[in-house]
């Protein structure tokens, strides 16, 4: 029976994580805007020499500008340029990324400021070097808990002036810091900082979710036009979309779940081979039982739903006693790990539908042993 | 109920075992009529064991006819014949045969779940009036290994009633008892053959048991050797008064 509660119970957990992890992608999915698309260079092909991402120079700002004009179901466009780096203040200094984008940036990545400001279009026009700097950042540098708007701090060696806070964002769904970072008008990051005049990126606002199909083909036309790109030539670029990204990762974690069901599951037969070798053993050690019972009357049917009622019943209780501890595994697993977990009604019921047909199954040939007795050998039996 | 309970006409069993085959039974003729008390005697291998399992339907003959209770067992399967059991017969086995983790109520009352026309207040009516009659009432609800081996072997008895049956058959019964209990336990048959009129058929290898009876029948090779109805009436409870009470009695 233990092997019937140990299958139970890890079904229970791993499908609860499963699930779990998957409504965190969704949860953080809305927190990120699902009417997201980006826009990033590809790997290019030059004459037969793949170029390879880093390397591409593909996207322009007069693509920013194009998409503004062309693209009917785009609300918000930025272009983003990125820079890492060191950011130091006083005797503290903490490994950060440098980002760069327009007035409507933060919008776009539906980041907040919570005490300060965000730059202005002038001083876009005027590659200010001011920026806006995430709470991990804060902890690192400030502290002894200094007001960081209006410090100066130095980031690859060029001065900054901390013009904003922003609100905590916490870890998303694939590990990563979204406070660790550093806003700046792009216009600044790309002279003063990476001295290109390409853009790495560019982050859009679709007008709604559901447009999110035609505003990434608008974007790919918009796109292809604006590079000259002819028909057979492949896109130098990669338009993305936040719920691409998320029904990207929800089906990997569904196969990620199913994989670890089907784990738990090779458990649960495990069980039942149990359950089946303990109906075997009872079979045998009763048999007296079994011959005294054909003898009173009993027939094979009555011996045959008898030992089927016991190790159906064994299975069940053993099932019941797995879905308590999957719920406390699930419970546990989840406050130490800080993911959601969510218990699914469908996997109780199927656990316990399982448990039964196991219990019918596995304990369908000791019953029928138990039932060809002979009665006047099961008698004599010692 | 017919006045022969039993009918055996030219009964004759064969075992094969792998090339072998052995006569157990040669052609065995016995008549048992209603209210008889006969024992069954005769060495190991002479056939008395396997008359008993064809008596108690658990085997079929090779040949020859049983008619039990005017029924013939010949064109019965196994399943008829475990309603043929259940109905007619009441088994007292020499190891009681009493399931362990269950009272002595629901052991008796066994047999009766497999009857299908008695609902379960009847059972326990029954099962419990059955306890009465072999005196052990007052320990429905005790387990198996709180009863001496007399006991259990009074709540096999009350067991082996439960159902009405036309016949008991009692195989070696009082071979685990020492003789004192032995002796308790055949003025108990004694008493349901002459108050209750039951018809019972005791096998045993003990001669003084088979003085209790009403009639021998000896079995040898698989042949009855002879029959002798015993004119006399030994009476267990006189037995019992003449023996000397044991000091550290239970």
């Amino acid at each position: 029976m233990l092997g019937i509660i140990i299958g139970v119970a890890s079904v229970i957990a791993m499908l609860a994580i499963g699930q779990g992890s998957k409504k965190s992608i969704q949860d953080q999915m809305s927190s990120m805007g699902s009417n997201l698309v980006f826009i990033m260079p590809a790997s290019q092909q030059r004459g037969g020499v793949m170029m390879g991402n880093t390397s591409s120079q593909t996207l322009k700002l007069s693509d920013v500008e194009a998409i503004q004009k062309d693209c009917p179901n785009i609300t918000a466009v930025s272009p983003e340029v990125r820079s890492s780096g060191q950011a130091v203040f006083g005797n503290k200094n903490w490994p950060t990324s440098l980002y760069g984008g327009n007035e409507l940036y933060l919008g776009i990545k539906k980041l907040e400021v919570e005490s300060g400001r965000i730059f202005t279009e002038r001083e876009i026009k005027s590659l200010a070097k001011v920026c806006l700097i995430g709470k991990t950042v804060v902890d690192n540098i400030f502290t002894d808990g200094t007001d960081p708007i209006g410090q100066t701090i130095r980031f690859k060696n060029i001065p900054m002036k901390i013009i904003g806070i922003l609100s905590e964002k916490g870890q998303n769904s694939f590990g990563q810091d979204q406070d660790d970072l550093l806003i700046a008008p792009y216009t600044t990051v790309q002279r003063r900082f990476l001295a290109i005049d390409y853009i790495t990126g560019i982050y859009t606002s679709a007008i709604s979710e559901d447009k999110t199909e035609d505003a990434i083909n608008e974007l790919t036309a918009v796109m292809r036009k604006q590079h000259k790109l002819a028909e057979n030539e492949e896109d130098d670029f990669r338009v993305m979309s936040q719920s691409e990204l998320v029904s990207t990762f929800t089906s990997i974690s569904d196969i990620l779940t199913t994989l670890l069901g089907a784990i738990a599951g090779i458990s649960l037969l495990v069980g039942g081979i149990g359950i089946m070798n303990i109906m075997y053993v009872s079979v045998t050690e009763r048999t007296r039982e079994i011959g005294l019972r054909m003898s009173i009357g009993g027939k094979g049917r009555d011996i045959l739903m008898q030992f089927l009622i016991e190790s159906t019943m064994l299975s069940v209780s053993g099932g019941v006693i797995g879905i308590l501890f999957g719920y406390m595994l699930s419970a546990l697993v989840g406050s130490l790990m800080g993911w959601p977990v969510v218990i699914m009604t469908e996997s109780v019921v199927l656990s316990f539908l399982v448990c039964s047909v196991i219990g019918i199954f596995f304990g369908w040939y000791p019953a029928r042993k138990a039932a060809n007795l002979n009665p006047i050998d099961a008698l004599r039996y010692e | 109920m017919n006045n022969t309970i039993i009918e055996v006409t030219n009964l004759k069993k064969d075992f094969h075992v792998g090339d072998v085959t052995v006569h157990a039974l040669k052609g065995i003729n016995i008549q048992i009529r209603n209210g008889e008390f006969v024992a069954i005697m005769g060495t190991s291998g002479s056939g008395k064991s396997t008359m008993l399992n064809i008596l108690g339907c658990l085997d079929k003959p090779s040949s020859g006819e049983y008619f039990l209770d005017g029924v013939s067992i010949s064109g019965l399967n196994k399943n008829e014949l475990a309603e043929l059991r259940n109905d007619k017969l009441g088994f007292v086995f020499q190891s009681y045969n009493l399931l362990s983790r269950t009272s002595a109520l629901e052991n008796v009352e066994l047999p009766l779940f497999y009857n299908n026309k008695v609902k379960s207040k009847e059972r326990k009516e029954r099962a419990i009036a059955a306890l009465e009659s072999v005196g052990l009432a007052d320990r429905m609800y005790h387990m198996p290994n709180q009863l001496s081996g007399g006991q259990q072997q009074r709540v096999a008895i009350a067991r082996s009633l439960v159902n009405d049956p036309v016949l008991i058959l009692a195989d070696e019964a009082t071979g685990n008892l020492d003789t004192r209990t032995s002796y308790e336990i055949l003025e108990l048959f004694q008493r349901l053959n002459s108050d209750q009129g039951k018809t019972i058929v005791f096998v045993t290898h003990e001669p003084e048991i088979a003085r209790l009876t009403s009639r021998n029948i000896v079995f040898r090779d698989g042949l009855i050797l002879k029959e002798q109805l015993l004119k006399e009436k030994y009476l267990a409870s006189d037995i019992l008064k003449s023996m000397p009470v044991e000091e550290n009695e239970i």
